[in-house]
């Protein structure tokens, strides 16, 4: 297990530095460049080129590359161009926004998406599994930000229940959450739903049957354990797309956030700024999928013994 | 259910060629006058901020998100293909590199992926497109490496080399057409996501720009007016969902009627 661990983490030098090089090829080939937005029309060339000195904008992109990573690898993510600000202060000041609206929306996603799997395996071919797999879908073609305002609309325009934006309280939470959660649970639902199937045909079931045992105590006891497992790898995995569900809802619901943030300073071309972001969230997303991975090998011997 | 998807899918193909015939007014024609109207009997779903009839412009949209989803889906399953099964047929540290760089791009948000590929490209149709195919590659690769890996033993395979053929002969003519059934399934479903994914764009502004009549810039340009207009936004985001359903009821049925194994990884 330990072999297997140590060699998966040691796997992440080499994911982070492969990520970050991308990331800045890509940001500096954005055309247009922060000075533009600094300046106001009209300005002298001599400002613009100090100002283009004093970010380090002028050296070559290799030199500012290894500028830039030295500096991460220091605990120093830069300045915002735009803000003036250190962008870790930036990062770290809206970072618990966005983790706290994908906690809420992941809870939503799992308790509701298990739920409606389960039901529907349990009641396979009936109203109820239509009606559930009817909401999966729903939750799966709707698209997130579309869903975010309608809910808006309704709620928070027509009913007055949770307000409009903002993020000071826990009823703001409510509706982004929702609206990330739903994609998430459609997701989930539809995958526990096949899982569970899968399982009822499998001959420990059969025994099971027929030593006497009933169907609930079977679902509960038996089959709902075995076929989490999927359930949890596919999770594990798609991280990433119920967090890039927040992103966009930021915006929907104008919550600070890093989604937000990276946003407003990809349209200002603030490089600091949209580099780290997208490296933070990136590495997010993969020590997640790499967390997901460990929980699968420790509990499943069978994973661990392929990287014996 | 898989009838209702492919009604659903012949509608949107039926509006999409026949848009200019179906439109009661003109996508573009202005009338200041009757600005932000509500639904009525003369304008079926409303006007927009510059009088236009936004029935005649969800019609046109289905157009181009039609043609988005489509090429963007191509983009992808090109690019998935090639990748996946060079790394599923050259196995060894090609299939190591090919493998952990498809699956760093399908653990991230496709959203994440486009907009930067939209920042450096510049908004508009065709940089979306390409964003869009550049985005959803990995689950393609995945799938045909996958497919590759176990057709690679077959009989009629190891037959086949002995008889003198080529690498490429081998991939191009034997084991890529044997192994396309179930990425066509998961192309059918992508086309839906990928019409959403250019929506998503729009809405942030980083879409096809207005005036152009896609869905995700009708959308964008109503949420100003979502608290005065909001059929602006309702309609058009009531239209892909329909679309969208169809392609995934559509891509359901596909499933089982190619009796897919494997169905998590679609």
């Amino acid at each position: 297990m330990w072999t297997y661990i140590i060699r998966r983490t040691l796997l992440l030098i080499p994911i982070f530095l492969i990520i970050s090089v991308v990331v800045f090829s890509l940001i500096h080939m954005v055309p247009g460049d922060p000075i533009d937005s600094l300046l106001g029309p009209g300005s002298i060339a001599s400002d613009r080129v100090e100002l283009t000195k004093l970010y380090g904008l002028d050296k070559s992109l290799p030199v500012q590359y290894v500028v830039w990573m030295k500096n991460i690898l220091n605990g120093d993510m830069g300045q915002s161009i735009i803000e003036k600000q250190p962008v870790l202060d930036m990062i770290l000041y809206n970072t618990p926004f966005t983790l706290r609206l994908g906690l809420a929306s992941l809870v939503i996603s799992f308790v509701l998406g298990i739920f409606l799997g389960v039901i529907s395996a349990a009641a396979k071919n009936t109203f109820i599994d239509y009606i559930s797999m009817i909401i999966a879908l729903l939750g799966v073609t709707v698209p997130a930000f579309w869903l975010g305002l309608i809910l808006m609309l309704i709620f928070s325009v027509m009913l007055g229940w949770f307000p409009v934006s903002g993020s000071g309280s826990f009823q703001a939470l409510v509706l982004p959450a929702i609206t990330v959660g739903l994609g998430g649970a459609g997701l989930i639902a539809r995958i526990t739903r096949v899982s569970m199937l899968e399982m009822f045909n499998k001959d420990f079931v059969l025994l099971l049957y027929a030593k006497g045992l009933s169907k609930p105590a079977m679902i509960v006891k038996h089959i709902f354990r075995n076929a989490l497992m999927p359930v949890i790898t596919i999770i594990g995995l798609r991280l990433g797309w119920i967090m890039g569900g927040a992103v966009t809802i930021e915006i929907v619901f104008s919550r600070p956030g890093i989604g937000n943030m990276l946003l407003s300073a990809l349209y200002r071309r603030d490089y600091p700024v949209v580099q780290a972001s997208l490296l933070v969230l990136t590495m997010a997303v993969i020590i997640g999928a790499f967390i997901a991975d460990i929980l699968y090998a420790y509990a499943d011997p069978r994973v661990r013994d392929l990287y014996k | 259910m898989g009838v209702i998807g492919t009604v659903l899918i012949l509608c949107l193909v039926f509006v999409a060629i026949f848009a200019p015939l179906l439109e009661p007014y003109s996508y573009q024609s202005q009338n200041i006058e009757i600005m932000n109207s509500p639904p009525s009997l003369t304008h079926l779903l409303g006007t927009d901020d510059f009088g236009r009839d936004v029935f005649s412009r969800v019609i046109r949209g289905a157009r181009i998100s039609f043609v988005v989803g489509v090429l963007s889906v191509l983009i992808s399953v090109v690019i998935g293909v090639i990748v996946g099964s060079i790394a599923g047929f050259y196995g060894g540290v090609v299939d190591i590199i090919l493998t952990t760089i498809a699956d760093l791009t399908w653990s991230m948000p496709a959203i994440l992926i486009a907009l930067l590929i939209v920042a450096v490209t510049g908004a508009g149709l065709e940089s979306v497109v390409l964003a869009i195919g550049l985005s959803y590659w990995a689950q393609y690769a995945r799938l045909i490496r996958g497919q590759i890996l176990s057709l690679k033993s077959a009989v009629f395979i190891e037959a086949t080399r002995s008889l003198g053929a080529s690498d490429f002969v081998l991939l191009f003519k034997h084991l890529i057409p044997n192994s396309l059934s179930p990425v066509i399934v998961a192309a059918t479903i992508g086309i839906g996501n990928a019409i959403v994914l250019e929506a998503t764009l729009g809405f942030l502004g980083m879409g096809a720009q207005p005036p152009t009549p896609s869905w995700g810039a009708m959308m964008s340009n109503g949420t100003a007016y979502l608290f005065i207009a909001p059929w602006m936004i309702i309609f058009p985001g009531l239209a892909m969902m329909i679309t969208v359903l169809g392609f995934n009821l559509f891509g359901d049925a596909l499933i089982d009627v190619m009796d897919i194994k494997n169905k998590d990884s679609i």
